[in-house]
């Protein structure tokens, strides 16, 4: 059937409510409101305010809330509005979501998702435009997961709950009304791998989430010009799927990481590190990045729009590495 | 709000001689645990218990097994007063397999989930989310139980502290806040961090009941709780009890002392609440020297017990490094 990611979001939620009566959804304005970005819209009309609960602005509360609820039985889904409001809540999820499990010596779990969006490309200027992933991605005892597509913003959910371990999930604010095809039974998917969204064998664009569409953008315009691009989206940011990254380099021998990230201390560097480690042999070229600008993000639309990744900066860097400017 | 300046509760033997017991043994725990610090066995943040025992000893009671307890990280006496094993405690803080945490969390991380102690939390204030959760679960699941929940006068700096009491009372949840007030936030004077030092009077502002009570004062202690803990049953809702008190030792064993007098000790240790409840007991007859010596002999083979059980204790392999980070494969 046709519809959008932010209808993905939602239908994951809904089945989730449907079928776990441990399930419930909190967070700030996800109620009457219907969520920030409308992707839980409905859903206090057909679940009941105990189930989908609104939240006072307490970011820290009602994380560790979560954290408890799920110590104690529950299966929570924590919407954090965005990224940006996650850093009040920063303290729960790194100093308690993380380390419960191995500080009690493997007594307790902590079952919760938290949802949020992330990213910037929208004028939103440089207290709402974060793309802080890779803080979470650090951190050892939590999942991290940018769904890109309509099936993982679905799936990627559903599986996440299965989970017995804390698991953020980041949705990239530009991707809400991504329009799409997406199977009417469409269940949980693997969190395990990463996924070659287009073949290619001069090339491995690595990416996630919000910036998937410009680098499968970049590989068209390349492909015009003979330049086999293969893009691999990550989906799963910890742990990485380093047998699947390297898989790819090891065949095309040359790749270039596209993170909306700024550039230092990225999950781009992180990323160059691990093939340079494992892959360093096989490679024809240095590994390139494709990052944001190190400037807080602005508001001005050509300000804001040289500051992050665009496909003609990844075409470039693609047409760099390969050696054919 | 209520002050609990009325006379204490009449003395009755059996429960009074089982609480000057408990903080016995918290007593003789943690002084042992200063010696075995000094010798090296102990490492990492070492938080005494001296001084407050009567808190833990006199709220534990007011609490049924199926209840909830969130703590902090100066928190051996109520592990103890749970009856978290002093061995697995012992155990703990010298990094043993056979500790409560399996050497992975120490002196400040202690858990026993089988009697519902949801742990040690080392960042000022960060327990209290986690306890309206566990009350909020509760509700969910219709589990009739309440969570108690330790944390100091430091804590209510904290805007976890505001948040949570909004929280737990917006949604009616039955969460009973404990506020150990012992004067100082590590070196800083309650007086040079609050602007109001009536810590009670603060949960007015959420509309929760509270009241303060004399924390050394290990009877009245409970009364408090009790009335406490009946009050989050009944009416489903949150409660603050501030409980005031005083730590005799140092903030932690890094901690030099300087920021107060030692009159102002001196003052404090003439109530000490093990002192204070035998010498009650005395004056009305209740305590034999005999009674005594045995409480004291039980509180001192528990803690060699425990000690030797530490000694005894297994290192957790190194090759073992890595478990218990995930649920599943990879970290």
């Amino acid at each position: 059937m046709k519809t959008t990611y932010r209808e993905a979001v939602r239908a994951g939620l809904r089945q989730a409510l449907q079928t776990d009566p441990g399930v419930f959804l909190m967070g700030e304005d996800v109620g009457r409101y219907g969520g920030a970005y409308a992707a839980s819209r409905g859903l206090l009309e057909e679940f009941g305010p105990d189930r989908v609960r609104d939240t006072p602005l307490s970011e820290s509360a009602f994380v560790g809330a979560g954290i408890g609820a799920a110590l104690g039985g529950m299966r929570p889904i924590v919407e954090v509005m965005t990224v940006n409001f996650s850093l009040l809540a920063l303290d729960q999820i790194v100093n308690n979501a993380a380390t419960l499990r191995h500080m009690s010596g493997g007594q307790l779990s902590v079952p919760l998702v938290i949802r949020m969006a992330t990213g910037a490309g929208r004028q939103l200027a440089a207290q709402h435009s974060h793309s802080l992933e890779c803080w979470y991605a650090h951190i050892p005892g939590i999942r991290v997961l940018a769904p890109a597509t309509l099936e993982d913003a679905r799936g990627m959910l559903l599986a996440a709950l299965r989970m017995s371990d804390p698991v953020v999930i980041f949705e990239h604010a530009s991707l809400y009304p991504v329009e799409g095809e997406l199977a009417d039974a469409a269940g949980p998917v693997d969190l395990d791998h990463a996924v070659v969204r287009r073949p290619g064998a001069d090339v491995t664009i690595v990416t996630y989430g919000g910036s998937l569409a410009k680098s499968l953008a970049a590989a068209e315009e390349l492909a015009r010009d003979g330049i086999g691009a293969e893009v691999l989206d990550l989906r799963t940011l910890r742990p990485l799927d380093l047998d699947g990254i390297m898989a790819s380099v090891r065949k095309t021998r040359r790749a270039v990481i596209v993170d909306e990230a700024w550039r230092t201390g990225s999950l781009a560097g992180e990323i160059a590190a691990c093939i340079m480690e494992r892959a360093f042999g096989d490679l024809e070229a240095p590994v390139a990045r494709v990052c944001s600008a190190e400037v807080p993000i602005p508001y001005a639309r050509q300000l804001e729009e040289a500051a992050l990744p665009q496909t003609p900066a990844i075409v470039s860097a693609v047409r760099a590495v390969v050696g054919r400017r | 709000m209520t002050t609990a300046a009325a006379p204490g509760p009449a003395l009755e033997r059996e429960p009074a001689l089982a609480r000057l017991g408990t903080m016995l043994r918290i007593r003789r725990f943690e002084e042992k645990a200063a010696e075995l610090y000094a010798a090296g066995k102990i490492r990492g943040f070492l938080h005494l218990y001296i001084g407050e025992e009567a808190v833990a000893a006199g709220v534990m009671p007011a609490l049924t097994p199926e209840d909830n307890v969130v703590a902090t990280y100066r928190e051996h006496g109520q592990a103890l007063a749970r009856g978290v094993p002093a061995g697995a405690i012992m155990a703990e803080m010298f990094g043993r397999a056979n500790g409560c945490s399996r050497g992975r969390g120490g002196s400040m991380h202690l858990f026993d989930v089988s009697r519902r102690f949801f742990g040690g939390y080392a960042i000022v204030g960060g327990g209290l989310p986690i306890a309206v959760g566990l009350a909020l679960a509760d509700r969910l699941r219709a589990r009739p139980a309440i969570t108690a929940c330790f944390f100091g006068d430091g804590a209510v700096a904290e805007g976890e502290f505001h948040e949570s009491l909004n929280l737990a009372a917006l949604w009616r949840l039955p969460v009973l806040f404990l506020c150990e007030n012992n004067l100082y936030a590590m070196g800083t004077a309650l007086s040079r961090h609050q602007s109001q030092t009536d810590i009670a009077r603060k949960a007015q502002a959420y509309d929760v009941a509270s009241a303060a009570v004399d924390g050394m004062d290990v009877l009245a202690v409970e009364a408090a709780a009790r009335r406490a803990a009946e009050a989050v049953r009944r009416d489903g809702r949150p409660y603050l009890l501030e409980l005031r008190t005083y730590r005799f030792r140092a903030h932690s064993m890094y901690d030099p002392d300087l920021y107060r007098t030692k009159d102002e000790i001196a003052v404090w240790k003439q109530r000490d609440p093990i002192r204070l409840l035998r010498a009650r007991l005395e004056a009305e007859g209740l305590l034999s020297a005999e009674t005594l010596g045995q409480l004291e002999a039980e509180a001192e083979a528990e803690v060699a017990g425990a000690v030797a059980e530490a000694e005894a204790g297994p290192l957790e392999p190194v090759t073992d490094l890595l478990r218990d980070v995930c649920a599943s494969a990879g970290t």
